[in-house]
């Protein structure tokens, strides 16, 4: 079983950061970062994602809220993975990146140099915005406003954003591939630093975007670093089928897991990638206890705290590390091969997974005891891709 | 009584992708991992030097409709090595060079602010414009910018961003766990820009850094540059690392800041310069000579005189004369993605004069190439270097220099640990860092 931590802030309750253990001031500095990377770390997790985002925190999905009981305000995720990476060896270090406003290209260098700074251990999560504040944050483009969900206006526009965001994925693909992996050849006799023969222009042409290579960046140690998508519909789905090594899902019983992964792999052949490995996780926000009680009774004092029950996405596991280890190995068996656990509470929820869920699921033997890989794509069983310009090259001669 | 000596600043440049760099020296180490990096900034700062020094490419350069690869190519993106390099130094300034024509204020605001928490106040930035639509094809718009509005693009850049980052007042965040009060607030990081090329409202998401905002860096030399930096930039990232030059530039862009309210000592004149030490003087100047040959081979020259004649000229022999067909002055020029193309304004005056030179001193083409090209600034026994830099700072020829060595990664070793020594024991260089933030050790005053 593969499993991730998914950090944000003080934790996922809205009011975690007013629990003793949260920090609340420090969230804006490399230690606080640095001391959760090193905790998830020593419960040799597979990795950890940092959210994201290109506005404030709000309590509304699509707006701006002016709320001053809740953290407001975060770090840029590359910026603190790369600042924590050369601190830890054998972790994962997957920050979000916002498709929706950002430039391929630069994310592309970013993360073949987290690639670099980290010695393997990089990926992304990319994630797509339709809030029309962020939009105006940039000046560049309207979003237009979602009013109903299910309407084919917003069909269409969410459709187009993810299409957009399957087009970036491919972008930063194949800039990475942009240089094959023996391209820099230093060459004395003939002066020539590097086989440019070796460097390929990616000539992407698409509907939102044109982008001509090649990389500036060498192609990064994992060839290709992990690419991840948060997914919750078909549409989604089908950017994690065509462009990702993890998919997020926030399936709510076994059925559900059964059929989000039936979806996915149906969707993966129709893509044509029905022989890559693809790896996908469950979602789930977690408050741990020792004392399945205990754990109630903490996040029904978060909810009162914060003025309302705690909702999500994803399921919301209350309960122990011991009850948290059989569901997780009955949602394994549904077919979701890893999980992304988001703490309720950082500083209490964390330390429970590292310490409580881990050795239990060592002991059931569901879990490693060391890290056997050097690399982020080691530990996530996946192998090295050819790089796809040097197949062509060699396709031709 | 004598004019008290100015304190000398020193920064070092990594050095990248131009012929400077000798990547054929068996010594020389590689320009990406992050271990060479790791290597520099330790040097650098076991030296107290104010910061490390990056810089940027957004498009690989190319020569006669190719790659070009006879230079050092490739490079990691700027932001990620800083915050990287921030967890293994303390004390260093962390200065990125970051391109306004092809990014957005409120995403590198962003990365700033939050270089500069992650560093705790060692961020800078150095601010840079392109137009071409050569880099242009990179990125979403294209060229999309006309070169005369680059200038008017980076001033409201840089302007918008200081509207983000005084944003924040640095007093919201209240977090106060017993009442449920996080921010005082609620309005913490509101902002409206309307102009010319931005028009953006919101709310900027990362609180205020240490230094508030970043120190500013400007390395254009034109008239519009020097306008633009001495509105506005902390620090100048120049070229003229010689006496007369140095002197004559320092006056003029010091002699700017009145009418923007500033004082002289608001802004820093900091050329980038090459060293070549050597035991004796004698030492220095056959090993310069030595490096010079490693950074001109001969096809670098051909290449070289390529930028002049706008011609290929691989058939010619880098040890025989030079070409007596005259320049193409065609508009298409051979050579994309490099600022040397730009320098010579009079091909046909250029080539005119180098030929006769040439005759007259019995040069190649290579040793025309290396004896006009870019000598190395400082050269000789550590004790001559020491002097020279130190003459050059007090006699106004500049506030203090970028380093930028030859060899990646260990070039900066031995300044680090022969030449400061002795600017210390002269008094013009600090033995310890006496503040935290690159403020502080560019003794520019805390904003407010």
């Amino acid at each position: 079983m593969h499993l991730a931590v998914a950090l944000d802030g003080t934790g996922w309750h809205p009011a975690s950061w007013r629990e003793p253990v949260a920090r609340p001031r420090e969230v804006f500095t490399a230690g606080y970062w640095a001391d959760l990377v090193a905790e998830a770390e020593r419960g040799l997790l597979d990795f950890v994602t940092i959210e994201d985002g290109l506005g404030p925190q709000s309590s509304h999905f699509l707006d701006p809220d002016e709320r001053t009981d809740q953290v407001r305000g975060r770090l840029d995720a590359v910026l603190v993975a790369a600042r924590i990476a050369p601190l830890t060896r054998h972790i994962g270090i997957v920050p979000t990146v916002v498709a929706t406003h950002t430039e391929p290209f630069h994310i592309s260098k970013a993360i073949a140099t987290l690639d670099y700074v980290s010695s393997g251990r990089a990926g992304l999560r990319v994630q797509i915005t339709a809030r029309p504040n962020e939009a105006a944050h940039f000046g560049r483009r309207t979003i237009p406003r979602i009013e109903a969900y299910d309407s084919p206006d917003t069909q269409e526009a969410v459709t187009e954003l993810f299409d957009e965001a399957a087009d970036y994925v491919e972008v930063v693909r194949r800039l990475w591939d942009s240089w094959e992996d023996d391209a820099e050849i230093r060459d004395v006799a003939t002066g020539r630093f590097i086989d440019r023969d070796k460097l390929h222009y990616i000539d992407f042409e698409g509907r939102h975007f044109s982008v001509k290579g090649p990389s500036i960046t060498p192609r990064p140690p994992q060839g290709q670093p992990i690419v991840t998508v948060l997914a919750h519909d078909t549409v989604p789905y089908r950017l994690v089928a065509r462009q990702a090594d993890i998919g997020y899902v926030t399936p709510h019983d076994t059925d559900q897991a059964r059929a989000i992964v039936a979806e996915i792999r149906a969707e993966q052949r129709a893509a044509g990638r029905a022989d890559e490995p693809l790896h996908v996780f469950g979602d789930l926000v977690v408050f741990l206890d020792d004392d399945p009680a205990e754990a109630v009774a903490r996040r029904e004092r978060l909810d009162a705290l914060a003025g309302e029950p705690y909702t999500s996405d994803a399921p919301i596991f209350t309960g122990t590390p011991n009850q948290l280890a059989d569901l997780l190995q009955e949602l394994a068996a549904a077919g979701l091969t890893g999980f992304r656990l988001r703490p309720g509470v950082v500083g209490h929820d964390l330390p429970a997974i590292t310490r409580g869920l881990v050795p239990e699921l060592q002991r059931r033997d569901a879990f490693r005891r060391a890290y056997e890989a050097e690399t982020l794509r080691g530990l996530l069983g996946l192998p090295r891709p050819a790089n796809r310009y040097a197949a062509v090259a060699t396709a031709t001669v | 009584m004598s004019k008290p000596l100015k304190q000398i600043h020193l920064a070092a440049h990594f050095p990248g992708v131009n012929n400077t760099t000798v990547w054929s020296d068996p010594e020389a180490g590689s320009h990406i991992e992050f271990s060479s990096f790791a290597h520099f900034a330790r040097t650098a700062e076991r030296a107290k030097f104010d910061f490390l020094f990056l810089a940027e490419g957004l498009r690989l350069r190319e020569q006669g409709g190719r790659i070009y690869d006879l230079d050092v190519v490739g490079r990691p993106d700027t932001f990620t090595v800083l915050a990287a390099l921030a967890a293994v130094t303390e004390h260093l300034g962390l200065t990125g060079t970051i391109n306004s024509t092809f990014n957005e204020p409120y995403e590198v605001a962003r990365q700033f602010a939050s270089l500069d928490h992650l560093s705790g106040g060692r961020a800078a930035w150095n601010v840079v414009t392109s137009w071409d639509a050569f880099t242009g094809e990179n990125f979403r718009r294209g060229g999309f910018l006309p070169q005369e509005e680059r200038y008017s693009r980076a001033k409201e850049f840089l302007a918008t961003a200081n509207e983000l980052f005084d944003s924040w007042d640095g007093g919201e965040i209240v977090a106060d766990q017993e009442t449920g009060v996080f921010l005082r607030d609620a309005k913490a990081g509101a902002f409206v820009h309307t102009g010319q090329h931005f028009d953006i409202e919101g709310r900027f998401n990362v609180p205020r850094s240490p230094q508030g905002r970043p120190v500013v860096f400007q390395a254009g030399d034109s008239d519009e540059g020097r306008e633009f930096a001495a509105a506005g930039a902390d620090a100048i990232f120049s070229r003229y690392a010689s006496p007369d030059a140095g002197r004559a530039f320092y006056t003029d862009v010091k002699n700017r800041l009145a009418k923007y309210g500033r004082r002289e000592d608001q802004l820093l004149i900091l050329p980038a310069a090459s060293f070549i030490l050597g035991d004796t003087d004698e030492e220095a100047e056959e090993l310069a000579h030595d490096v010079r040959r490693q950074q001109v081979s001969g096809a670098t020259a051909l290449k070289h005189l390529e930028f002049v004649w706008n011609r290929d000229l691989s058939s010619y022999d880098p040890d025989g004369p030079l070409p007596d067909i005259d320049p193409d002055i065609s508009d298409t020029h051979i050579s994309k993605g490099r600022a040397q193309v730009r320098m010579y304004r009079d091909p046909l005056a250029t080539a005119r004069e180098w030929r006769e030179l040439a005759a007259a001193r019995n040069w190649s083409i290579r040793d025309l190439v290396i004896e006009t090209g870019n000598r190395q600034n400082f050269i000789g026994s550590p004790e001559t270097v020491a002097r020279t830099v130190n003459d050059y700072v007090q006699s106004d020829a500049a506030d203090g220099f970028i380093l930028v060595p030859h060899i990646t990664p260990t070039g900066l070793d031995p300044f680090a640990d022969k030449v400061v020594p002795l600017l210390q024991e002269r008094g013009v260089f600090r033995t310890d860092y006496a503040g935290t933030t690159l403020r502080d050790h560019l003794g520019l005053e805390a904003l407010s």
